[in-house]
């Protein structure tokens, strides 16, 4: 290849790269590192949860006096656990490592559209995640107002909001480059032959993630901006009139409204819900369809309940703020709408879930963390129903009920598409196997304790255990039947931790084994696999740009030698 | 190997990839001024005494800014058909011309701010959300506008040499260019009336 | 738009100058409107009128909207779709709290 010919020194190669490859990586390892740390802030405060004022071991000392976790910095780390987890951990790990990587690759594209774009967009974000960190070293501490940041307590909250918004502020504007750069890729980079039918459900999963993305982001970082102007120069958008904080009335002109705050959020919220779904689905769907050896079930069905999953993705936000005084006219609208969204969502799961039937399953690591994701997300949406109807809500509402229900869709969900989407394209990012035993190990262990950690909150939200609670509802009248609870929730977080140690073993063993060889060693049929070596020649990708005949999922066909038959083999 | 359809054309979009780029990037710009929009329109129906744009802000000087920014507008889409017609003199000219446009908007603003603070008592965006929202969604333009001069400027200047190099992709830039520029044009078209008419 | 003749472009030249001046002269109008006493409520919506005019000038000539390709349509339609969703749910929302 001529560009190999390019003399690279480290620098230019590894860290201001443009080649989507290298960015990937760049995403996938900042979001991981992210991903282990916000982790870590969760296992501090389940110590705090179980054990109420005593000293936090080990990391006692960072925390305040005596190795107690202040409430206040318990609130901090509630905040920043949520903010990292969604913005800096899940979104960039599944849409900007995974969308970077594979998206060209599987359109059979030589690059994204904009490469130096796509460096920016990484290195806004990693700038962005880093200001967010700051948030830690400045007076009062990281932002504390929860990660929807409610005002008005966000707007009277310590200079960590602030820092807090800032950092929101590039993070939003590197998806916004992000998306911009994947959905020119997907249109106008496909190679010959690779009509839009004819696209991996991995890349339509990128590409409909890429418009929620542009489209809902945009009004959250105007809250975000209106929200500085209220912090930095004394604004009242988002203040009422005559707030009274303490005793004392504030002296701002007022006139603002909270809900402001509420509805732009939410408009932006609600969709990023999907934005980290979807990509899990398509994750998913690749893996299923791989290792049962079979063709999906209902391929447009997927591709048409996706599209409109992601337009209703839009009209549902404000069933979070059923609570605030809607009225009921409004209310009915959106528990419809609401309603009609779990359709989309069910058809998804129910062609992922009919792909199974009759395929002669490989049981390997990729496909068991893509088999747990289908019920553990199954128990996250189902359990999502009742608090998407406001009888239900009111009662539900900021109740454990509800984290037990997002975390189901986002961390045994989300998470263990993401975990099987490591293990599935470990050998394509670096030409090496994972270890089977240890990737077994991770799944089993993750899976029991990971239901450990969040079944236990739906029984201590339907009781009326109150989140983010300090003390884990020991003042709190309604907690006390269920309050052992915590304990067993705690020691399930920890052991969670300890079960990701054979994750992170099996990676660096496996980066340090041996070559393998092997182009496609799961005999799969997309471009990636079928078309590059493992790992992919530096720049360009393909030795020789590929065509594509036939759909993504051509497996067991009839009269075929092999029992796969790749997208770019001639008819 | 290059990216391809960076300057041609892709046959079943029509498009180049920089076109749909900066579309794209216009979209979500309309989401963005259209949460500022619909954060207006939120906090003036939530309270009963919204002052009249008239009570605080200058509308002469803002129709002369509109007249500015709409000729830097033709201007703007003058300099790209300069380059359809072959004709880089011309070309030059009219990016002249759109910058002192530009860079006139951005005095007149320096006035009509200048003027709201030095006011007794001054009008700051503390004073009131009508102010507030008029500093913030003013000031939030008046960056694009200054992000706007950064790029037509560099295309006035060192990014001109294109044109003996690459002829068609340079004027490519100059049409993505354009496009962003009639949409920071659009943006103050209803800026102006919403925050001084209404 | 790469494939102009140049008596095409010749011609939008000729459009460009028309557009202008309408929208100068609508810039008149609607300082002009502003001072007339129409009530509040005629007085926004004519303003709008007359802005959506300005802008739509704009858009379709300036940004040459008119003959775009299918592709840039279809990412407008759902940006405007997403965009009447952000400025008129929030508004009936807030209107509806206010009855309760």
């Amino acid at each position: 290849m001529s560009t190999d010919q390019y003399k690279q020194s480290f620098w230019t190669k590894y860290i201001w790269s443009t080649d989507h490859k290298i960015i990937g990586i760049q995403y996938g390892i900042t979001s991981l590192v992210w991903l282990l740390f916000g982790f870590g802030l969760m296992m501090i405060m389940r110590y705090q949860l179980a054990y109420p004022d005593t000293p936090v071991p080990i990391v006692g000392a960072l925390l305040g006096e005596g190795g107690l976790l202040p409430p206040e910095m318990y609130n901090s780390l509630g905040a920043m656990h949520g903010t990292i987890m969604i913005f800096l951990g899940v979104v960039p790990l599944a849409f900007g490592a995974f969308g970077n990587y594979f998206v060209p690759l599987q359109i059979g594209a030589i690059d994204m559209a904009f490469p130096k774009l796509n460096a920016a967009s990484y290195w806004t974000y990693f700038a962005g995640s880093v200001i967010m960190a700051t948030g830690f070293f400045v007076p009062g501490g990281a932002a504390n107002s929860g990660w929807t940041s409610y005002p008005p307590l966000s707007e009277i909250a310590t200079m960590g909001q602030t820092v807090w918004l800032i950092g929101m502020v590039m993070l939003i504007t590197s998806s916004l480059l992000g998306s911009v750069n994947i959905l020119v890729t997907v249109i106008q980079l496909r190679t010959d032959g690779l009509t839009w039918m004819r696209l991996p459900i991995f890349v339509w999963t990128q590409f409909i993630t890429a418009f929620l993305l542009l489209l809902a982001f945009p009004p959250l970082e105007a809250a975000g901006v209106l929200q500085l102007m209220d912090r930095v120069v004394g604004t009242s958008f988002f203040m009422p009139s005559g707030l009274v904080v303490t005793g004392e009335v504030m002296t701002n002109a007022g006139g603002g409204s909270p809900l402001l705050w509420q509805h732009l959020f939410w408009f932006l919220a609600h969709p990023e819900v999907y934005v980290l779904i979807l990509p899990a689905f398509g994750i998913v769907a690749e893996i299923i369809a791989n290792n049962t050896r079979k063709p999906l079930a209902g391929y447009k069905a997927l591709v048409y309940a996706m599209v409109f999953l992601a337009f209703m993705s839009f009209i549902v936000w404000a069933h979070h703020m059923y609570i605030t005084g809607m009225g009921t006219s409004i209310g009915a609208f959106f528990q419809t709408t609401t309603m009609i969204i779990s359709i989309p969502s069910v058809v998804i799961l129910t062609a992922l879930l009919l792909s199974l039937w009759g395929g002669s399953i490989r049981f390997n690591t990729p496909m068991l963390f893509a088999l747990g994701f289908i019920p553990m997300f199954g128990i996250g949406g189902l359990t999502g129903l009742p608090l998407g109807l406001a009888a239900a809500d009111i009662h539900l509402h900021d109740t454990y009920y509800v984290i037990g229900h997002f975390h189901y869709v986002v961390a045994p969900g989300t998470i263990f598409a993401l975990f099987a989407g490591i293990y599935y394209w470990f050998p394509k990012i670096t030409g090496k196997r994972t270890n089977e035993l240890l990737g077994k190990l991770h799944f089993f262990f993750s899976l029991i304790f990971m239901n450990g950690v969040f079944m236990p909150m739906f029984i201590q939200g339907l009781a009326g255990v109150s989140r983010r609670l300090a003390d884990g509802g020991q003042t709190y009248a309604h907690a006390a039947d269920v309050i052992y609870l915590n304990e067993v929730m705690s020691y399930s977080a920890w052991l969670l931790g300890l079960a990701q140690i054979f994750f992170i073993i099996n990676m660096v063993i496996s980066l340090f084994g041996k070559k393998t060889g092997e182009k496609n060693p799961w005999d799969a049929t997309t471009l990636e696999w079928t078309d590059t070596t493992s790992p992919p020649l530096g720049h360009g990708n393909f030795e020789i740009v590929p065509k594509v005949y036939r759909g993504p999922y051509e497996y067991s066909v009839p009269g075929e030698k092999q029992d796969f038959t790749p997208q770019s083999k001639k008819v | 190997m290059d990216i391809p359809y960076t300057v041609k054309n892709r046959p079943d979009t029509g498009l180049y990839n920089g076109k749909l780029g900066v579309w794209l990037f216009l979209a979500s710009e309309v989401m963005l001024f259209g949460g500022l929009f619909s954060a207006y329109i939120f906090l003036r129906t939530g309270v009963d005494d919204w002052p009249a744009g008239t009570e605080y802000l200058d509308v002469p000087l803002a129709t002369l800014n509109t007249l500015f920014l709409i000729s830097s507008s033709v201007t703007m889409v003058m300099s790209w058909a300069s380059l359809k017609l072959n004709d880089f003199k011309k070309y030059k000219l009219y990016t002249l011309i759109t910058l002192l446009f530009a860079f006139g908007f951005l005095v007149i603003k320096y006035f009509e701010y200048s003027a709201k603070f030095a006011h007794n008592p001054p009008y700051l965006p503390s004073t009131n959300n009508f102010l507030g929202i008029y500093f913030t969604m003013t000031g939030l333009h008046v960056l694009h506008i200054i992000g706007g001069i950064l790029v037509i400027g560099y295309f006035y200047g060192p990014g001109s040499k294109m044109w003996n190099s690459d002829p068609e992709r340079f004027t490519n830039r100059i049409e993505i260019v354009g496009l962003y520029w009639h949409f920071v044009d659009l943006v103050w078209i209803f800026l102006f009336p919403v925050l001084y008419l209404l | 738009m790469s494939e102009l003749t140049p008596e095409e472009v010749k011609h939008h030249i000729k459009t460009y100058v028309l557009v202008f001046i309408a929208l100068a002269f609508l810039t008149i109008v609607t300082v002009g409107i502003s001072y007339l006493d129409l009530g509040h409520v005629g007085g926004i919506i004519l303003a709008l009128i007359v802005a959506s005019i300005k802008g739509t000038l704009v858009a379709c000539y300036f940004m040459h909207l008119l003959d775009e390709k299918v592709t840039i349509y279809w990412t407008l339609i759902a940006t405007v779709v997403a965009f009447l969703i952000l400025i008129f749910v929030p508004l009936s929302a807030m209107l509806d709290h206010a009855r309760i």
